[in-house]
């Protein structure tokens, strides 16, 4: 199933808003170079998995091990610091600016001078390290030089994921990354994500659409009501078992892992 | 532009060709870019025709050394504004924070006996001082730059009279500070500031183009660069002949040039300017980069009183008086107008400095032409509303365009 020690690794997670447990005593885990889709209704908790591994709230109780050691992730930038890289679903892009000076946006590279207001940008490295990302990637853009407000949604989704990744992060985690995108849009985001799962990454994605996380995920967690209803290997199961287990209806919810050994009308994906 | 799909086998075909740069695009991305710097420049040459047909004295080199000097003080100011309306703000106190840090100056030169020198310093930083206030005040506690400035417009203009206390006008009499917008340079000097400004554009604009090609991110064709060395080198020999038919290179125009050169590459080259056009473009972007959003517009305030103050001592030694009229009038509207007028948006994030320039020398030529023509205050104003609201609606417009061309 997953390999031996998981990349990222969570155990016991709880985190409560007051009267509401939004998660209960969840593990997860990510391995290199697997994809792990994150489902489960309005609610269930997704969001506040993902913003407790990104250090935005972090849980009330529970361990969360890195390549095996356990850690502690309080701010955005202890995870940042770790390797786990987010893109959010607002993707948080400047549109007027042009996709190199987005991607290096607030680590720009400076190349000469003295002083925070002399200091020159060395447009020519950023530019040619923008390059050979966006290249690596496969990534389809007009030009390095577009300002990224002209992009299309995919575009846009693809450049906030390679911003990610010039951290050089080992987990990354992506928040409805098919939302408003349409068809060809939507393959191309897939196909990148394929990319990272081959560049040994683990990556994260939250997504609404089974459809989308049937075609990139290794394995699918859902979550319902802010506990673990359900880890499929998505190879070993059907829309219709993963649906019943979002909506708690069925029998989704005894399959704590692997997957129905003679499910029904296997084929569908 | 819409999207490729790249549709059947994405993963072996070759990935350069897919990031590198559409010769296309990229024509079009020179054309958009340079197209409101473009179309100001015509505006401006239409404007200089109709005037010229009126009145032939207009583009005498007297007149235009003259309209050179009048625009300084305005664009100096402009100067600080174009950073603040790249956050996509307001600041209306500049006005009056020019004519309180000249009265700043003036009392410590004439008054209290300091050195010239030291005065005008004192005077900066009585304005750097103001502006980093106004900015603390509006990033800090959220209020709008609107308000604050407004606030401080009337607060610097009760301050002026105070400093300034029962004479109402002081006369400035130090070589040093009437100097500042009466110098003028010699022929020879004019040519050997000519020829040090076009050979050193030219090795600049060498070096980077070199770098680039050997870089392997330009195509290595030169021409967009030498048409643009072209241009520089045919304004500044026209500029420098200009000026030495009348009295000569005037040193006020040299220090407003050399701010708007300086201040340009401050916004365009380094990391801080990046900052402004970010937290102009995206606030919520630029913070989640890790971007101090605060800082930078505590520091674009901060420009910005310092560039008044540095526009008012200018007036001053023109004036060479101070009085309780100094920064007041259409002083503040005129210098936001400018930069608006030539293509910095309203909106935020989108600019640049040499707008300053430009939108000083539209509203300059249209106020001079009708010195010239003698016609009554009432038209000027009406005139350059007319074309300060052409110039607002051209720039809403281009916005509405980007939004519907952009996000197929």
């Amino acid at each position: 199933m997953s390999p031996e020690t998981p990349l990222l690794q969570l155990e016991g997670i709880s985190k409560q808003f007051g009267p509401v447990q939004a998660l209960d005593r969840v593990d997860f885990a990510v391995g290199a170079g697997e994809v792990v889709g994150l489902v489960g209704d309005n609610g269930a908790g997704k969001s506040t998995l993902v913003k407790a591994i990104a250090g935005i709230n972090s849980p009330d109780s529970g361990t969360i091990r890195f390549e095996g050691n356990e850690v502690s992730i309080n701010r955005p930038q202890d995870a940042v610091a770790l390797g786990i890289a987010t893109v959010y679903q607002d993707l948080a892009l400047c549109d007027n600016l042009d996709v190199v000076a987005n991607l290096f946006l607030g680590r720009e590279l400076g190349s000469s001078g003295v002083g925070v207001v002399s200091r020159q940008l060395d447009e020519v490295t950023m530019e040619h390290r923008t390059g050979e990302l966006l290249s690596n990637l496969a990534v389809t853009i007009p030009s390095l030089r577009s300002e990224v407000g002209t992009l299309s949604g995919g575009q846009r989704q693809q450049v906030a994921v390679a911003r990610s990744l010039l951290g050089e992060p080992k987990v990354v985690m992506l928040d409805e990354p098919t939302a408003a995108l349409g068809v060809p849009q939507t393959k191309q985001v897939l196909e990148l994500i394929r990319r990272l799962k081959d560049r040994g990454l683990g990556v994260v994605v939250i997504s609404h659409n089974l459809a989308d996380v049937f075609q990139v995920a290794d394995r699918i967690f859902v979550l319902r009501l802010g506990r673990p209803s359900g880890d499929f290997r998505s190879s070993e199961v059907t829309e219709e078992h993963v649906v019943a287990a979002i909506t708690g209806l069925g029998d989704g919810n005894n399959k704590q892992t692997g997957a129905p050994k003679e499910a029904p009308g296997e084929g569908a994906a | 532009m819409s999207t490729t799909p790249a549709s059947a086998g994405p993963a072996g075909e070759s990935t350069e060709e897919k990031v590198k740069l559409d010769a296309k695009a990229q024509v079009r991305r020179v054309i958009q870019g340079d197209l409101a710097s473009v179309r100001v420049v015509f505006g401006l040459a239409l404007i200089w025709i109709i005037f010229q047909v009126q009145e032939p004295r207009f583009l005498s080199d007297q007149n235009l050394t003259n309209l050179m000097l009048q625009i300084t003080a305005i664009g100096l100011i402009s100067v600080g504004i174009v950073y603040v309306l790249l956050l996509g703000e307001i600041d209306l106190s500049v006005g009056a924070v020019s004519g309180l840090c000249a009265a700043i100056m003036v009392v410590l030169n004439t008054q209290h006996g300091w050195d010239p020198y030291l005065s005008i310093a004192a005077a900066i930083a009585a304005g750097a001082t103001i502006g980093c206030v106004q900015g603390f005040l509006f990033s800090r506690f959220d209020v709008p730059s609107f308000v604050v400035t407004l606030a401080g417009l009337l607060a610097w203009q009760g301050a002026l009279l105070q400093v300034l206390g029962q004479t109402g006008t002081i006369n400035i009499n130090d070589p040093k500070i009437v100097g500042l917008a009466n110098i003028f340079y010699s022929d020879t000097v004019g040519w050997i500031m000519a020829a040090v400004v076009i050979v050193g554009y030219g090795l600049v604009a060498a070096y980077g183009f070199r770098k680039r090609v050997a870089a392997g991110l330009a195509d290595s064709n030169p021409i967009p660069v030498i048409v643009r060395f072209v241009v520089i080198a045919v304004v500044t020999i026209v500029a420098v002949y200009v000026f030495n038919g009348d009295r000569g290179v005037p040193l006020a125009v040299l220090i407003f040039v050399a701010f708007v050169t300086g201040m340009e590459y401050v916004v365009k080259r380094t990391g801080f300017g990046r900052h402004v056009f970010a937290v102009g473009g995206g606030e919520e972007a630029a913070r989640r980069a890790g971007i101090r959003v605060n800082g930078v517009k505590i520091a674009v305030f901060t420009i910005a009183g310092s560039m008044a103050a540095v526009g008012g001592i200018m007036a001053a030694s023109r004036l060479l008086a101070v009085n309780q009229g100094s920064g007041g009038n259409e002083l503040l509207l005129l210098a936001i107008a400018g930069p608006v007028i030539a293509g910095t948006s309203l909106f935020g994030g989108r600019g640049s400095v040499w707008t300053a320039l430009l939108g000083a020398m539209v509203i300059g030529s249209i106020s001079n032409g009708m010195d010239l023509l003698s016609l009554s205050s009432a038209i000027k104003y009406m005139v350059t509303g007319g074309v300060l609201l052409l110039a607002v609606l051209v720039d809403a417009i281009a916005k509405q365009q980007r939004q519907t061309r952009g996000r197929v």
